[in-house]
């Protein structure tokens, strides 16, 4: 991973190491973000662990997604967006201005909460991000591609239709191609803002198998509002209300026995 | 939510319906069997019917709630704890109807002084007592209450571990008690399990109010 020009990848390169032996992926202190005069994110501090998935759970409105689109910066575009605080993801701020932001997308990929192929083949959906990196070698993308979809738990329903457009596929697979997609790109954070929210239950199934098996070496972190699918796959668990942190914990404690009223009035679905 | 906070209520009715009934059974078979009162000990046999139907309906509720709300925290732990007093009910019912079985099958009244000298009555009345406890704990949510029966549970047990020895003194001094001392000395063992079993529940309400594991750990207090 480069996130900073150059020179500096070197002093990175360190960093990653000594944060990986304390067990923290991302580094989040004092983060608030306004958009305009509202404060969406009230200064909040956490830290997510590597190889793990990590569930933002919450009302609608209180921040979380504003939150989960700090680490790959995809609020920067929005009118009114400030932020303040510290992220630092393997140890680098990611909000220096010495950052690329293209290459922080590399190792931070995303997926949405409605499946948004290109309108293109299969093939060059999962390529598309490897040729922008500069990847022409017809073996080596046929490889990655191929690598890909099977790390999404696709390559066998495409296999024998790589040309076919992406757009044909259901809505189950279109949102798997996404996330061989970004796979393929090779990041080491997933970010998912409610990546099964569209889709029947068998294709949740599928991707919640997936995302099971993609912790192993991926950081992964979803934003639901399914908390029976947070305390499904997560390993830990946000409470966001209004812009702050409530509780942060292991899931299985945090839906077993939640330390702060409010989370458990949450959870069990008497909160309002 | 309105309909799940019901269904969790009339799983809570339920639940305290079946703690009344199955105290009045072990309290009108005791009562049975210090009298001599067979329709009182018929009438036991006859209600553990309904011990069972009720049993079944709490023990499918629970399974209804679980599958339908998917409850967490406090109301996973409600419904663990009402499936489990639920167990916990119907084996007392069934000591009830076992007492009573006894009464119906031999008329025979039991000689006082064996009633005595095994400290029934004591046991009888701690039996209540701790029925007490556990009602109010189960009713008002009170985990002070529940805590109450550790301790009281040991008057129980003390007097089943020095019964045998008193029964062998007395078979001794008079074999023609045997049978009745017999009878007595395995209801005074039904006696020491119902105290266990008010024991278990007194677990799963503390369990339900604090989240908190306490069987298996010596210190109840």
């Amino acid at each position: 991973m480069e996130l900073v020009a150059e020179k500096n990848t070197k002093n990175f390169t360190m960093n990653k190491e000594s944060e990986q032996e304390s067990k923290t992926k991302i580094s989040i202190k004092n983060a608030r973000v306004w958009y305009g005069d509202f404060e969406a994110v009230k200064g909040i501090s956490m830290d997510i662990k590597p190889n793990s998935v990590t569930a933002f759970i919450g009302p609608s409105g209180c921040g979380k997604s504003t939150f989960l689109r700090l680490f790959n910066r995809m609020n920067d575009y929005i009118d009114g967006f400030r932020m303040e605080g510290k992220i630092k993801i393997d140890g680098t701020n990611i909000y220096n201005k010495k950052i690329h932001v293209e290459e922080l997308r590399k190792e931070v990929g995303m997926v949405f909460q409605k499946p948004n192929p290109f309108p293109k083949s299969i093939y060059e959906n999962v390529a598309y991000g490897l040729k922008i990196q500069g990847i022409s070698d017809k073996k080596v993308l046929d490889s990655r591609v191929e690598k890909a979809l099977r790390q999404a738990d696709l390559w066998e329903e495409v296999k024998d239709d790589l040309k076919k457009s992406a757009l044909a596929l259901s809505g189950g697979q279109q949102q798997r191609l996404c996330i061989a997609r970004t796979l393929a790109v090779e990041p080491s954070i997933i970010l998912m803002d409610e990546p099964t929210s569209a889709l029947d239950p068998i294709s949740t199934a599928k991707i919640e198998n997936l995302i099971f098996g993609l912790k192993e070496k991926y950081t992964i972190i979803i934003v639901t509002h399914n908390m029976q699918q947070a305390s499904r796959i997560s390993d830990y668990t946000a409470f966001f209300y209004i812009g702050e942190l409530v509780e942060y914990s292991k899931t299985k404690t945090l839906f077993t026995k939640p330390e702060k009223k409010r989370t458990e009035n949450y959870i069990t679905g008497r909160f309002g | 939510m309105e309909n799940a906070n019901h269904q969790k209520e009339l799983l809570n009715q339920a639940g305290l319906e079946m703690m009344s009934l199955c105290i009045s059974q072990l309290e009108k078979a005791t009562e049975a069997y210090l009298n001599n009162d067979v329709d009182l000990a018929e009438e036991v046999i006859y209600t553990e019917a309904h011990v069972n139907a009720l049993d079944i309906y709490i023990e499918k509720n629970c399974e209804r709630y679980m599958a339908l709300y998917t409850p967490v925290a406090t109301d996973l732990r409600f419904v663990i704890a009402i499936l489990k007093i639920n167990i916990d009910l119907e084996r007392i019912g069934d000591h009830a109807y076992g007492i009573s079985k006894y009464v119906v099958e031999d008329e025979t009244k039991t000689p006082e002084h064996l009633i005595k000298v095994l400290q029934f009555e004591k046991m009888h009345a701690t039996i209540r007592d701790m029925f007490e406890d556990i009602m109010d704990a189960f009713e008002n949510e009170n985990v002070k209450s529940a805590r109450k029966v550790f301790k009281k549970d040991k008057i129980l047990d003390a007097i089943n571990s020095e019964a045998f020895s008193v029964i062998e003194a007395e078979i001794k001094k008079d074999t023609g008690i045997i049978g009745k001392a017999l009878q007595l000395s395995s209801i005074i063992k039904k006696y020491e399990r119902v105290g266990d079993l008010i024991k278990n529940i007194a677990e799963e309400i503390i369990f339900y109010k604090k989240a908190e594991l306490i069987k298996h750990k010596g210190n109840k207090k």
